[in-house]
């Protein structure tokens, strides 16, 4: 994986925070042992149960409550998209990444087409990198909205769920202005956006950046010192820095773990490189601090949308590369040379050099990577995704065993997995 | 012969009052959850969709009464009546008005069973119905339902106790366990009631009392997120309708009971009040219980099941202790 051998050992630990040491000691604290030949009952969590998140599958086995071993099953939305991928162009490919994780749908659109750019070397104007961080934000923001109403309820607290949605909704309608789509967006393409900002969205956008830091700090009162909360995430799934490592958790679970390890500030792409914002990062490990972690991260969120909209560019929103990019649809009916260069996307593809590329980007739920292999063709020889629900899903039995059934849930709520990223 | 007539007529209105309410505490509580949750509830059977309830339990009526191949099946079949019955016997012993009115010419009691250890009574039978949810858990032979039987009698286990010792300080007061003579030792304006003087028994049997009807934040045996349906998983039709008319019936009920224990029954708040019936009271009391159930259920996540034993346990009972104590002396020297 590119860039993935921060030492982390060396990561900054200020002193009042725990070192690896004391907390894998409390991590061999929490969970809780029981002897190797008891009896135990065997059940099924998922792919139906309330709480698995998608067609998850895991089958667990009880002592009591406790969880003794689990056997993860994946593979239930299995749709073949890498395989798909090979029997398209690479304008074609984009609708296919909306359906990965359809929860932060642009999210994978746009690393989709930072692989692509990275593969054909097109440059892309400065005013579509704007849109798509702030596209990028407004989905992370999305997602992790989603993401905590259901964390919450996996707690049993029903009405936050709603209360969450409720303000996705302002997220979603700001999407459906920009491109149309309000889940699967297919917003970004390569060499930019599909359509520029329509009139007033900026004032809107705006407005919902502005408007949610205030629903935010709500949800801090209502959840961050419930002490029912508190009592059932702290010192529970606790997963080290060192874990994280061996079982390649990204994203939020791997900088609650004490890792400032974040791609938007690593390896920069799109404007984040342009932006003022700090990476969230928390030091306990465990479900309360990927908890807060992903807060921090909206608050940050808006504040990287605020300084989009700010210093907001003029001009095109889409790379005038004609061996690469589509032509603007307006110009095909008008405008010979456009009209040649759809044909010749539409019923060859665009021209790729022969090569591979690998290009990973900070999605909202960890670091996803695409790999393609080019023949020279129109059509990726090979794409390979390198999702982090995949992962994550991974490390599920190691993160469940010694723990309680009951707090399973939760501890699967908090590394955030979507099973269309999983399975593929 | 008179008597006997009156006590058929108050038993039947009794039940068709509390049988009545519940499909009603049904549709308010899915408006309230409606209201908290920014949604607007079930709005098209009848006005305001308040017959949903009589929808649902149509719907539950003509449905399949499944039972599992390896289900215990005589057990599986009784399971919900036996949560359901003790609640009614329960509604008996609550007294809803003055002892000895006289209605047309005959001296009645405002209580069906005039019982010297009514409190105790509610108790044991609080501790019956709680084999109802384990015998369900258990014939039903899945694994869902067995850690949610399980769950179930180990909470019944910690804070039967707790809520046991929280009202003997109460009955020390009052001098009686019988509900009516608790309530005429409420006489006077509110501040006689006995949830100032017991302020810290009324808070350990509140916090039980929704442990002991398996509401949130303690619905342990139930706890969809982890459970799927605990202890109903594998009801269908109007069995899994029995579970659920009963837990509200005993809402009803149990909200009944902390009415009368620490709030003066049907007992007005100011004796000037009395013209009121003393009925219409106790309604108004068990309503905005009732309400506050619904409050908590929609607001707060669940506790974990080691962390409420240990709540029952470690802070409960030695409150529940201490409480005993405090009173005793107190009423000892004064």
């Amino acid at each position: 994986m590119s860039g993935h051998g921060s030492d982390l050992h060396d990561a900054p630990v200020a002193p009042q925070h725990p070192t690896l040491e004391e907390l894998t000691e409390r991590k061999a604290r929490t969970r809780q042992r029981v002897a190797a030949n008891n009896e135990t009952i065997t059940v099924s969590m998922g792919p139906q149960h309330p709480s698995m998140h998608g067609v998850y599958q895991a089958v667990v086995d009880l002592d009591g409550e406790i969880i003794v071993r689990t056997r993860p099953g994946i593979g239930n939305l299995h749709r073949g998209v890498e395989k798909l991928a090979e029997n398209l162009t690479y304008h074609q490919v984009i609708p296919l990444t909306d359906r990965l994780d359809y929860v932060s749908s642009f999210a994978m659109n746009h690393g989709y087409c930072e692989a692509v750019e990275k593969l054909m070397g097109v440059e892309v104007p400065v005013r579509a990198r704007y849109i798509r961080t702030i596209a990028h934000e407004l989905i992370r923001l999305s997602n992790h909205i989603l993401w905590l109403g259901v964390h919450i309820m996996d707690f049993g607290a029903q009405t936050f769920f709603l209360i969450c949605f409720r303000d996705r909704e302002y997220i979603l309608d700001l999407f459906e202005m920009a491109c149309g789509a309000r889940l699967t967006h297919s917003y970004a393409r390569i060499g930019g956006v599909s359509k520029d900002l329509p009139d007033g969205w900026v004032g809107k956008c705006r407005a919902v950046a502005d408007f949610l830091p205030k629903r935010l700090a709500e949800y801090e009162r209502l959840i961050t010192v419930n002490r029912i909360f508190l009592k059932r995430a702290r010192n529970v799934g606790i997963f080290t820095a060192e874990d994280c490592n061996q079982w390649r958790i990204t994203g939020p679970a791997l900088r609650a773990a004490g890792v400032a390890r974040d791609l938007r500030k690593d390896e920069p792409y799109a404007a984040y490189d342009e932006v003022d914002f700090e990476v969230a990062v928390e030091y306990d490990a465990d479900v309360y601090a990927r908890f807060l972690v992903r807060i921090k991260e909206m608050y940050e969120s808006c504040k990287i949308i605020r300084q989009c909209l700010d210093n907001l560019p003029d001009g095109p929103f889409l790379a005038a590369d004609a061996a690469h990019v589509l032509p603007l649809k307006k110009n095909v009916m008008r405008d010979s040379a456009a009209m040649v260069q759809d044909f010749v996307h539409v019923f060859r593809g665009p021209q790729v050099p022969k090569g591979e590329v690998y290009r990973s980007i900070e999605v909202p739920k960890g670091e996803m990577g695409v790999y393609i292999v080019s023949d020279g063709g129109p059509k990726p020889q090979r794409l390979r995704l390198s999702t982090p629900s995949f992962y994550h899903g991974q490390a599920i039995p190691a993160m469940f065993e010694g723990e309680m059934l009951s707090d399973s849930v939760g501890i699967f709520g908090s590394v955030d997995i979507v099973l269309g990223d999983c399975d593929r | 012969m008179t008597d006997l007539i009156f006590l058929v007529v108050k038993g039947v209105l009794w039940v068709v009052v509390a049988v009545g309410m519940v499909p009603f505490i049904i549709y308010f509580e899915r408006k309230f959850a409606g209201f908290f949750q920014s949604r607007v509830g079930p709005t098209y059977a009848g006005p305001f969709g308040a017959l949903q309830s009589f929808g649902d339990m149509a719907k539950l009526l003509s449905k399949e009464d499944l039972i599992p191949d390896w289900a215990d099946k005589p057990v599986f079949r009784i399971a919900p009546y036996i949560l359901f019955v003790p609640a009614f016997v329960t509604m008996a012993l609550i007294p809803f008005g003055p002892m000895g009115v006289s209605i047309f010419g005959h001296k009645v009691d405002l209580v069906i069973a005039n019982f010297d250890a009514g409190a105790i009574m509610f108790l044991a039978l609080g501790s019956i119905a709680v084999y109802g949810i384990v015998f369900a858990g258990w014939a039903s032979n899945n694994h869902w339902s067995l850690l949610g039987s399980l769950r179930s009698g180990a909470q019944m286990v910690s804070y039967e106790i707790s809520m046991g010792l929280a009202l003997v300080g109460l009955f020390i007061m009052a001098g009686s366990v019988s509900f009516v003579g608790i309530v005429d030792a409420q006489a006077g304006n509110f501040w006689n009631w006995n949830f100032i003087p017991q302020i810290v028994g009324f808070a350990i049997f509140f916090v039980a009392s929704i442990a002991e009807l398996n509401r949130a934040p303690f619905d342990l045996a139930e706890a969809e997120q982890e459970l799927v349906a605990g202890h109903m998983t594998e009801y269908t039709g109007m069995r899994w309708g029995i579970f659920m008319f009963g837990e509200y019936v005993n809402m009803v009920v149990v909200s009944a009971v902390i009415a009368t224990l620490f709030f003066g029954g049907w007992r007005p708040p100011f004796e000037a009040l009395e013209f009121i019936p003393g009925f219409i009271w106790l309604v108004g009391k068990v309503l905005f219980f009732v309400f506050m159930y619904m409050w908590i259920r929609w607001t707060l996540p669940r506790y974990r099941y080691n962390q409420l034993m240990d709540i029952g346990w470690k802070v409960f009972l030695p409150l529940a202790l201490a409480n005993l104590v405090v009173t005793a002396l107190i009423v000892s020297v004064v």
